[in-house]
């Protein structure tokens, strides 16, 4: 009775029959609420009484709910909504082919490069069986394969790659085998690092553009953050540490708590490689707010300019810093063209570290015959240095003819001296200077000029317009027919 | 076996003062467990392995569950159909550089049917495994992680029977978050799981406010060696259904069970089911580590009912790929069905006679065994040998048996029994003089006990 009589005032006032059905609205709206709150936590809503017939039960169809996964694996079966996925999954449905398939779409956003195969394929067919089955006296031992090895990587392995990564790192710096744990590929050891560096919910700081993958790699079961900063072209995107200071306050201002610093070096998608000075001020400001750096090194051995390479290892081993926060992730997809292999790196100053990595390793560990294969190849010198020479010279070759065919169609590239790729400033084509404007041209690209590159924001990059190009998977005759589609395009755009 | 130790953090928050760099929870949790016994005697062996010629008073490695009484199958054929590396992919261009390039999650479909065929063959075609369900990881170890990782979230738990594998602790726990709550079983009944022992595990964790994701059990048991019964595995399928949870089956010893005909795989049971709401709950995990012998080869599967399941899987399982050259390796040799069956069915005979000789000598000893049917190890009962019926008496015994008679065994709290005096004995993982030798060993130590 005594809700009824406001109501009738409410009603009968301005606006009432509105706001007299709003009322009972709200009113029942928070008695849901109420209710809601009172329910039982929902971990077996279909509850049913037991039944001794098993049959009956099994067929009962609709009344059994449907079972769920975890709330962390649901972003992780969604359909793909970075243009960096996107782009790989229409090539799939189109792919260019010299011979078969002259309209299809051409590939320039995989970073791998078929450019030496040649070469391996040589040393495969003279080496292979040879390196798996291992005996002097001619006689296979199953067991030097079959069996259980420690999970970090036979130790000749480490010694080979410790070998390998000095060497095309110029041979300035040496790496210890003992700080060392070798991975299924490069993903594992950006994600074990992750997990070994930064709480659930911690952030790593990290310069833009970067590879798209770190998105996956890092965030999907770790749970630790990527704060963007910042790098522009006016300074050919390198990062800054003014930038990376500003970014450190204000993830903090944030409550974000910043566990480290990650970087490509060279970097993915630019093509930059960081000056000695650069790497040191960055490892003073990492010392500075206590924070650890991550380098990912995959690109080392594909430097092509005229910059030297300089790895973190050898700025940490100057010895001015404390090492302990410094780690480098190493892998063989890129430079040595085998991503099918499997086998990456972790290499750690931190003894803590290497020692969490190596138990870690039982998750993503090389399996033992591909590690027999890789000790041989690793070890074999002379074809090492002869595969590096070809490789950076073909490089040069392939990025040179494809820069200047871009620099012919008035469409300029940042600078840059290592990588499998360039990064392509094709903002001249945008219809509007923005993200938009981006998504767009990088549509036109796959569907008019049917060329797959990555565009700038699938890399968190600031500016509109640049794209990610991946050129080492070309023949030289391929080139002119990329031009070729692109000017068509630009003419297109332009009238 | 209690609470993984945390060890505190010194509140360090990028201060200058004190400038060690941290890490994370999960890079100094011991969740690994590797200060448990189960490692311990581990590195007691490494320290002293025996050899039958260099060092016969050597500690004997009966703590490692691996399969060599059947490498040399694996060398004959190996050896006679890869004369020209024909196998391995060093011969012709289109092998090596389609190797080199793939690294696509799906995996190689040739693969894939193989260990689909190969699945089969094991349950002798009472299911069929379709190669598009299979999902490739390094290992049963990273399989068993990345289910977990999907089917539950942090501090959600996995209900698991007793005794289990001790590296569950590990896998399924370290990096997930999630928790284990125990099935207990005992020896009253072969230690088979009950609907009490099921809804009492349960309601253990509703009463500490834990969400219960799933089931996971091990078919063949490890370290039972016993097969779970059909009857079981439908009244734990019925199980899930009501609690509307998953039921994760780790089959990684099928192909060990001495009589193909006593090991029902859950595939059989989901067979006959149409229901999509039942099956989808449903996921395998296999491996050829301990049926083929070949754990270096790091080859595990997720092989799931559920599409959702099997979508999320592959995209996680860039994490823990297989190489495309071991892919291609075993290829061929996985999908040879004159040989699988070969091997399987000789596998099974030398494991049965392994088990049989082992068993025997125990029971000359006056030892008795659980009456296991499959794996490469036996459950052994001491428990009439300990002073205390407690975890410190079994140890104790555990202790002894590692420094005088230089076995290294795995007690039963390792495996979280509720029992004590239980010990897995492992016996494929040796020549057969070895096996003789640990026996005899064991025949002294009780002679010497029975004398006082």
């Amino acid at each position: 009775m005594r809700l009824i009589v406001p109501l009738r005032g409410v009603i009968q006032g301005r606006g009432g029959l509105f706001v007299g059905s709003l009322i009972p609205c709200c009113l029942f709206y928070f008695l849901q609420l109420y209710l809601k709150g009172r329910r039982p936590p929902p971990s077996d809503p279909t509850e049913l009484p037991r039944t001794s017939s098993r049959s009956n039960l099994f067929s009962r169809g609709n009344s059994i709910g449907r079972v769920r996964v975890s709330s962390r694996a649901v972003p992780v079966a969604k359909p793909p909504d970075s243009p960096y996925y996107i782009g790989l999954e229409r090539v799939k449905t189109d792919p260019y082919d010299r011979i078969t398939n002259t309209d299809g779409i051409i590939q320039l956003g995989l970073a791998e490069s078929t450019l030496c195969f040649d070469l391996l394929q040589r040393w495969m067919s003279e080496n292979l069986m040879e390196s798996i089955m291992q005996s002097g006296d001619g006689e296979f031992d199953i067991s030097s394969i079959a069996m259980y090895k420690p999970f970090e990587g036979l130790l000749e392995l480490r010694v080979a790659f410790a070998d390998f990564m000095s060497r095309i790192m110029g041979g300035k710096v040496s790496f210890d085998p003992s700080k060392m744990v070798i991975t299924a590929g490069g993903t594992p050891a950006i994600e074990v690092l992750a997990f070994c560096l930064a709480d659930h919910g911690n952030a790593f700081l990290i310069p833009t553009p970067y590879y798209p993958g770190f998105e996956r790699d890092i965030k999907f079961r770790t749970g630790v953050e990527l704060i963007p900063v910042h790098c522009r072209s006016s300074d050919n995107f390198t990062v800054t540490v003014s930038a990376l200071e500003q970014a450190f306050n204000q993830a903090r201002k944030r409550g974000s708590k910043v566990s480290g610093i990650l970087f490509s070096n060279p970097s993915n998608p630019v093509g930059n490689i960081l000056s000695r000075e650069t790497l040191h001020d960055i490892l003073k400001f990492a010392q500075e707010k206590n924070i650890h750096v991550i380098y990912d090194e995959i690109f080392a051995g594909s430097v092509y300019g005229e910059k030297e390479f300089v790895s973190m290892a050898e700025i940490a081993d100057s010895g001015d810093v404390d090492k302990s926060r410094v780690h480098i992730i190493y892998a063989l997809s890129k430079d040595l063209s085998i991503p099918g292999f499997r086998a990456g790196v972790i290499y750690s100053f931190h003894e803590d570290v290497v020692s969490a990595a190596k138990k870690l390793m039982r998750f993503s560990s090389v399996s033992v015959p591909v590690q027999r294969i890789l000790i041989s190849l690793l070890s074999d010198v002379r074809f090492i240095e002869e595969y590096m020479t070809a490789h950076r010279q073909r490089i040069r070759d392939k990025h040179v003819r494809f820069v200047e065919g871009l620099k012919q169609l008035g469409i300029p590239c940042a600078e840059s001296g290592g990588g499998l790729y360039c990064w392509v400033d094709m903002s001249s084509l945008l219809t509007s200077y923005s993200e938009k404007g981006e998504l767009e041209l990088f549509e036109k690209l796959l569907t008019v000029a049917k060329i797959n590159a990555t565009p700038g924001t699938a890399c968190f990059c600031i500016e509109p317009g640049w794209f990610r190009c991946c050129f080492t998977a070309l023949a030289d005759e391929d080139i002119p027919v990329i031009m070729d589609r692109i000017r068509q395009l630009a003419e297109s755009i332009r009238s | 076996m209690g609470l993984p130790l945390m060890i505190e953090r010194s509140s360090n928050n990028n201060n200058n003062n004190n400038n060690v760099v941290e890490l994370s929870r999960v890079a100094v949790s011991d969740t690994h467990g590797e200060d448990s016994p189960y490692f311990a005697g581990w590195k007691a062996y490494d320290e002293n392995p025996y050899d039958e010629t260099h060092n016969p008073s050597g500690v004997i490695q009966m703590g490692l569950a691996e399969n060599q009484v059947s490498f040399d199958l694996l060398e004959t054929y190996l050896e006679k159909k890869n004369p020209e590396g024909s196998m391995w992919g060093s011969k012709g261009a289109p092998g090596f550089r389609e190797n080199a390039l793939f690294q696509d999650y799906h995996g190689l479909k040739t693969f894939r049917q193989a260990m689909a065929s190969f699945m089969e063959q094991i349950r002798g075609g009472k299911a069929r495994f379709d190669p598009d369900r299979i999902v490739l990881t390094a290992g049963a170890t990273a399989a068993n992680e990345l289910l977990t990782f999907i089917l539950a979230d942090p501090n959600d738990a996995l209900l698991v029977p007793t005794p289990y594998y001790p590296g569950f602790d590990r896998d399924l726990r370290w990096r997930t978050g999630v928790k284990i709550v125990p099935i207990h079983c005992d020896s009253s009944n072969n230690f088979q799981i009950t609907p009490e022992a099921l809804e009492s595990a349960y309601q253990t964790a509703r009463d500490a406010n834990i969400r219960v994701r799933g089931v996971l059990i091990t078919n063949p048991s490890n370290p039972l060696g016993a097969t779970v019964q059909k009857k079981v595995l439908e009244d734990l399928l019925d199980f899930c259904v009501r609690k509307n949870i998953h039921l994760v089956s780790d089959e990684i010893y099928s192909g060990s069970v001495f009589h193909a005909s006593e090991f029902t795989s859950v595939a059989e049971i989901v067979e006959n089911i149409d229901d999509v709401s039942v099956k989808e709950r449903v996921h395998i995990v296999y491996s050829l580590s301990k049926d083929l012998g070949l754990p270096g080869f790091r080859v595990g599967t997720i092989y799931s009912y559920n599409d959702n399941v099997v979508r999320t899987a592959r995209r996680m399982s860039s994490f823990t790929l297989v190489s495309s050259q071991t892919q291609h390796m075993l290829a061929s040799m996985l999908s040879d069905v004159e040989f699988t069956e070969k091997y399987i069915r000789i596998n099974r005979e030398r494991l049965r006679r392994r088990y049989e000789t082992i068993v025997e000598g125990l029971k000359k000893a006056g030892i008795e065994c659980l009456k296991g049917n499959a794996g490469l190890f036996c459950w052994m009962n001491l428990g009439f040998l300990l002073e205390k019926k407690t975890k410190d008496g079994e140890l104790q015994l555990w202790d002894v048996i590692l420094k005088e008679l230089k076995l290294n065994i795995s007690p039963g709290t390792s495996c979280h029994c509720s029992e004590f005096g239980w010990f897995r004995v492992c016996f494929a993982n040796m020549s057969e003089n070895t096996l003789e030798i640990a026996l005899k060993r064991i025949h002294e130590f009780m002679d010497r006990r029975r004398k006082f």
